[in-house]
């Protein structure tokens, strides 16, 4: 009963709050006990509804737990815990905190049993995660910044409207399934998709992610999207309109990332990209599709920060981050290529991998529900993750020409946090029950047969022939590629730079009218009223007695007629 | 000019064939498993790697053509920053 009094989240936000006044040992410390302290709590809580109370008439369940989120909230924990250890020597003093409040509220939120609590900690994340983009302190970092934080806030509102409606319609604060029948739910659907990385707004993520410090992304790779992933899974499980919008995130992810020439960029868009597979899942919504969808994020998170923590390590050690700059790193950072190139097998859902045994469930219940087209666009698409990111990652910074870049491995605490998620990736695809014992719905699927390891091997390996044959088309170049982003960073500032242009035009316009205008007038004024006007002249004594004869004349003639 | 064995052109010539020989095993491999296909298609021989092969072409070229039409100088923005 006691771990029913400390909440698991609450705790890593107040170990950040602490981490900013800490230093030295202290601040290491309290930064890897923290998330294992968090990870003992979220094991050891009981089932159900933990803490209940009520506000302003709401009913309000700040923590609430049941397999599903006590799956991602041990996975967020487990991040924590290697995103600190790679990150022990970053210099910077506000990263480390801001890191914790974001993740730690990202804990809040998958053991948030009521939509109140669950905005609340929704808001304090983006409000985190901007300050770790921040505390990058470069000017890029900072305008990026800015613009993820317009996104998130926007999305924010989207959830806080539809929450509104939600709650005023059905007295209800509860956070569980919605149907899809007023706009209210639609619009927390939107809320939620806007974190997800989905379109129209997903260029936020390759956008702002990889502006943050070689220790930051790794961060920012484990928790908004996957907050998002259960939200999902909780608000809107078998929503169709989910398959094709995740089918859209997987095949966006692929191309982009195709055409990219910053290495953590492309791991960026392929966030999107695997996010994609999990909300297909989670659209698909059998019990093989949640398994699956929840089974992926929890592994995904791992080997994206593995993938991450190579490529920040190769920043942390050359200042470089586009491939052009890059490759033939393996030779003085073999154990940092090693552990990408596992992370880089583990996100292709290689065999004997963490990918494989979570990703091939979504294919088996796309396979399960007859659905043809969605499971020959998901095993296009593993095909693609292997081209995009299971080869051109490490092939373009740590093989490829020698770029003559002989940098050393990083500091002991960034490959032993390599490590220790390197094994997790491997460990998870061997012994895979563990996981599997912790999914939402009981596991009746077996990853290891011979013909998803025969078939999904086929697949990987003949997209790998298809990337080193068609490798002159994928030659990188000195070169982004345009997104919806470019509506707000050049259409609507060229927008109101024109308009305002266009004012000043007009201003000028109506000012040189007017002086027009008053300057007329003041010359017609001087004409009459002038020392030489009409009016100001001195008139003779007979032309007076003339007048007054005329205006007498004329009184006569009044009176009389 | 560089003298790291991975990188020589024998080792690079062996790689490939080696791959080549994987290639082929796993294809060959259909054989020796029950590959209980539950859509037709699945069933046409060396599917995973005809189609992977197509699949990963297709989005090459694919992302080929929508680079003509996107892709910009990697300071596009920059420019907009400093002007």
């Amino acid at each position: 009963m006691a771990s029913a009094l400390a909440h698991p989240g609450l705790i890593v936000i107040v170990a950040g709050l602490l981490l900013a006044l800490l230093r030295g040992h202290a601040r290491s410390i309290v930064a890897l006990g923290a998330p294992l302290a968090a990870l003992a709590l979220v094991l050891s809580a009981p089932e159900g509804v933990l803490w209940r109370a009520e506000y302003l008439g709401l009913d309000i369940v700040p923590y609430a737990v049941d397999r599903l989120s006590r799956l991602f909230a041990t996975v967020f924990a487990i991040m924590v815990f290697g995103g600190a250890l790679f990150a022990l020597g970053q210099k910077s003093r506000l990263e480390l905190p801001a890191a914790y409040v974001y993740a730690g509220s990202a804990i809040g939120a998958t053991l948030a049993g009521d939509l109140v609590t669950l905005f609340v900690f929704w808001e304090l994340m983006a409000i985190g995660s901007t300050l770790v983009i921040w505390s990058a302190g470069t000017s890029r970092a900072w305008a990026a910044s800015r613009r993820y934080l317009a996104v998130h806030l926007l999305g924010g509102v989207l959830l806080l409207a539809g929450v509104a409606g939600h709650v005023s319609a059905t007295d209800s604060t509860l956070f569980t399934q919605f149907a899809l029948d007023t706009p209210a739910h639609w619009l927390i659907l939107a809320g939620f998709l806007v974190n997800a990385g989905a379109p129209p707004l997903s260029a936020w993520l390759p956008d702002a992610y990889p502006e943050a410090s070689w220790s930051g992304t790794v961060f920012l790779s484990a928790f908004t999207t996957k907050t998002a992933v259960y939200v999902l899974l909780r608000g809107f499980p078998g929503a169709e309109i989910l398959v094709w919008v995740g089918l859209f995130m997987v095949f966006y992810g692929i191309v982009y990332a195709l055409l990219e020439n910053d290495m953590r960029r492309i791991l960026a868009y392929s966030i999107v990209n695997q996010v994609g597979f999990m909300v297909t899942g989670i659209g698909i919504g059998t019990e093989v599709a949640l398994n699956g969808a929840a089974a992926h994020a929890f592994t995904h998170i791992l080997y994206k920060a593995l993938l991450l923590m190579s490529a920040g390590s190769v920043l942390y050690a050359t200042g470089r981050r586009k491939c052009t700059d890059l490759g033939g790193l393996f030779r003085t950072m073999p154990l940092t290529a090693v552990c990408g190139g596992i992370g880089a097998l583990a996100i292709s859902s290689f065999p004997l991998t963490s990918g494989f045994v979570s990703k091939s469930m979504i294919a088996q219940a796309a396979v399960d529900q007859h659905l043809l087209w969605v499971y020959l666009a998901l095993a296009a698409a593993s095909a693609g993750v292997f081209l995009h990111a299971g080869i051109k990652f490490p092939w373009f910074v740590f093989f490829q020409r020698d770029s003559g870049l002989r940098p050393p491995e990083p500091p002991l605490n960034m490959r032993l946090a390599m490590l220790l998620f390197a094994a997790l990736c491997v460990g998870l695809g061997v012994l895979y029950g563990p996981l599997y014992a912790r999914l939402p719905y009981p596991v009746d699927y077996v990853p290891y047969t011979g013909a998803h390891v025969v078939v999904q091997l086929e697949l990987l390996l003949f997209s790998g022939l298809a990337f080193f044959v068609m490798l002159p088309m994928l030659r990188r170049t000195l070169t982004i590629t345009l997104d919806t982003d470019w509506l707000y960073r050049r259409l609507a500032p060229r927008l109101v730079h024109g308009l305002d242009r266009l004012l000043a035009m007009a201003r000028a316009a109506s000012r040189s009218f007017a002086h027009l205008l008053l300057s007329r007038l003041g010359a017609a004024l001087h004409r009459h009223h002038g020392a030489d006007g009409i009016l100001a002249r001195t008139w003779t004594t007979g032309g007076m007695a003339l007048w007054v004869a005329i205006l007498l004349a004329a009184y006569l003639v009044l009176y009389y007629a | 000019m560089d003298d790291h064995w991975l990188a020589r052109a024998s080792t690079i010539r062996l790689l490939w064939r080696v791959f080549i020989v994987v290639l082929a095993v796993t294809v060959l491999a259909e054989f020796a498993v029950d590959l209980h296909p539950h859509f037709a298609i699945e069933g046409v021989f060396g599917f995973g790697a005809w189609y992977g092969f197509l699949a990963c072409a297709a989005l090459i070229v694919a992302a080929k053509a929508l680079g003509v039409l996107l892709k910009r100088p990697d300071r596009y923005y920059q420019e907009d920053e400093r002007g």
